[in-house]
């Protein structure tokens, strides 16, 4: 516990030190969020939400792929390459101990994007307290925990330190996209809802606008739930079977 | 003496090259051990097994009485590594870096210790990303020795270090035989491993050719080396005898009226030593 926490101070001293993380994957979301609600109008319906509310699940749902996948993943594999991951492997700080910093440490700054981007729609475009606030929490949790997996998983594939940044952008940003982060999914044509119904930032859109917006629990929706947690154990499988300490070299 | 370091038929392959072919060595206790060879030789091969990094195929290692390979926690407080590339988080400061280290041993030295003992106090508040590829050298050392370990694995150093910086960290490598630390070294630099080493391998194709003290394997060639110039030819002689030659050759000279042009008469260095054992046969 005492090393966990002490790990957990680095990391986010660490964090807080990365002027890219802190633009990219934390900035980016909150500033996408303030240009696109001042276009939105109150008259705007999306999915039956307002405009304004509709795109705070949106961006809520872009900043947990830009910080937890993308943030994280970036990371990682910068530091494999840089090998500071085989360094800290051959100190007696024990590898669940590290993961578990990392991860909390992701928690951590989502936690309080998300907790920005909420008092940010109070205050500019006149939004609600969220609705369910436990289910707003558990669903911002779950979906935390599950791309930061992801994230774990996928920097394992990414083979080179110089661009990694772009290879990951080029997996997360469209997946934004499709998954109605910036725009509501209605004028898609089949073949895109078919992608945009199995990926796991769809759901997690939709599960918050169900809690935070329309006051349903948590477990009105097992099957947004479920996706949610699916693409969290397939992000451990890709960990298990891809994830390296060492360098790839050459 | 008891020993830190007993390794025994070490063998490894990648494929079907084979990096290790049976390398055998122990190392004492507070002993500092070079492992010399050209790249390629197996060097870093051999110390990343030992540091359990890699497995190996066949032999038997045992590090401070453990395998490395099955090694935990409490065998890691007692190593410490300076691996062959810096790695180090760029946005920390060097204290900083030392004290998120030093929180992940039981009993750490002082964090302001290590800073002076590897020369990093004018650097102690900057970042990592400001520092010189010497300093961070340094970083990566007071790194190693911030658990206080009992034995440290050096993996080539000072390799890219212009000579200043060079003496420099052999002053602290060498002041770590006073805190009693075992230390394994790697590197391809002779005057490295003849400066700082008690004993040395010479490794060539993943087989050590040599074994000993650097005096010891120097013995073992041709005592001495006298060359001169004559007619604008180069003459090299090698002899366990120099008095009797350079005698005969002084004799004759003189007795032509000539000098003996760009005379040098030189002991085998172990880069001698070196040259010979790691030279591949040509045809």
């Amino acid at each position: 516990m005492r090393l966990l926490l002490h790990e957990l101070k680095g990391e986010l001293r660490l964090y807080t030190r990365s002027r890219e993380l802190a633009f990219f994957t934390f900035m980016l979301p909150i500033i996408f969020f303030v240009l696109l609600g001042s276009v939105y109008g109150d008259e705007d319906v999306i999915n039956g939400y307002r405009g304004p509310d509709y795109l705070l699940t949106g961006m809520i749902g872009y900043g947990v792929a830009a910080t937890a996948f993308s943030g994280l993943a970036i990371v990682l594999v910068i530091r494999r390459e840089s090998g500071v991951l085989k360094r800290l492997r051959a100190t007696p700080l024990p590898a669940p101990v590290y993961i578990a910093a990392v991860l909390l440490t992701t928690l951590i700054a989502f936690a309080v994007e998300a907790i920005v981007l909420v008092a940010l729609a109070m205050v500019l475009f006149d939004a609600e307290f969220p609705n369910s606030l436990p289910s707003t929490i558990a669903a911002i949790l779950l979906g935390s925990v599950a791309f930061a997996l992801l994230g774990i998983g996928v920097s394992g594939l990414v083979r080179r330190a110089e661009g990694a940044s772009a290879v990951i952008t080029a997996l997360y940003l469209p997946l934004s996209f499709i998954s109605g982060a910036f725009f509501s999914q209605q004028h898609f044509p089949e073949w895109l809802k078919t992608i945009a119904d199995v990926l796991p930032l769809t759901h997690f859109i939709d599960l918050l606008g169900a809690v935070m917006l329309g006051g349903l629990s948590i477990w009105d929706r097992p099957q947004d739930v479920a996706v949610i947690a699916a693409w969290g154990i397939f992000g451990v499988l890709l960990a298990s079977r891809y994830f390296r300490w060492v360098p790839l070299e050459g | 003496m008891s020993t830190a370091v007993a390794v025994s038929d070490l063998r490894k392959s990648y494929g079907d090259v084979e990096a290790l072919r049976g390398v055998s060595f122990e190392i004492a206790a507070g002993e500092i051990f070079g492992l010399l060879g050209p790249n390629g030789a197996g060097k870093t091969t051999t110390v990343e097994i030992l540091e359990g990094y890699r497995e190996r195929d066949g032999g038997s290692v045992t590090v401070l009485g453990e395998d490395p390979a099955e090694a935990g926690g409490a065998w890691r407080e007692r190593i410490g590594v300076v691996l062959q590339s810096s790695s180090l988080y760029e946005t920390l400061t060097v204290t900083e870096h030392l004290m998120l280290f030093a929180g992940f041993y039981e009993q750490p030295r002082q964090v302001g210790e290590v800073v002076e003992l590897v020369g990093l106090e004018e650097k102690r508040d900057s970042r990592v990303r400001t520092l010189s590829g010497g300093q961070r050298r340094r970083l990566d050392l007071g790194l190693a020795l911030v658990g206080d370990p009992e034995l440290v694995f050096l993996d080539e150093p000072t390799t890219g270090f212009d000579p200043e910086a060079r003496r420099r960290a052999w002053d602290t490598i060498g002041g770590l035989r006073q805190l009693g630390k075992t230390i394994l070294l790697t590197t391809h630099y002779l005057d490295e491993a003849e400066r700082l080493s008690d004993r040395v391998a010479v490794v060539r194709d993943g087989e050590i050719v040599a074994i000993g003290p650097p005096t010891e394997l120097t013995a073992e060639l041709p005592a001495t080396e006298i060359r001169f110039r004559r007619d604008g030819e180069e003459i090299v002689l090698q002899t366990e005898e120099p008095t009797r030659v350079l005698h005969e050759l002084a004799a004759e000279a003189l007795a032509a009226g000539r000098e003996l042009e760009g005379l040098e008469v030189k002991r085998a260095s172990l880069e001698d030593v070196y040259l010979a054992l790691t030279a591949r046969e040509q045809k």
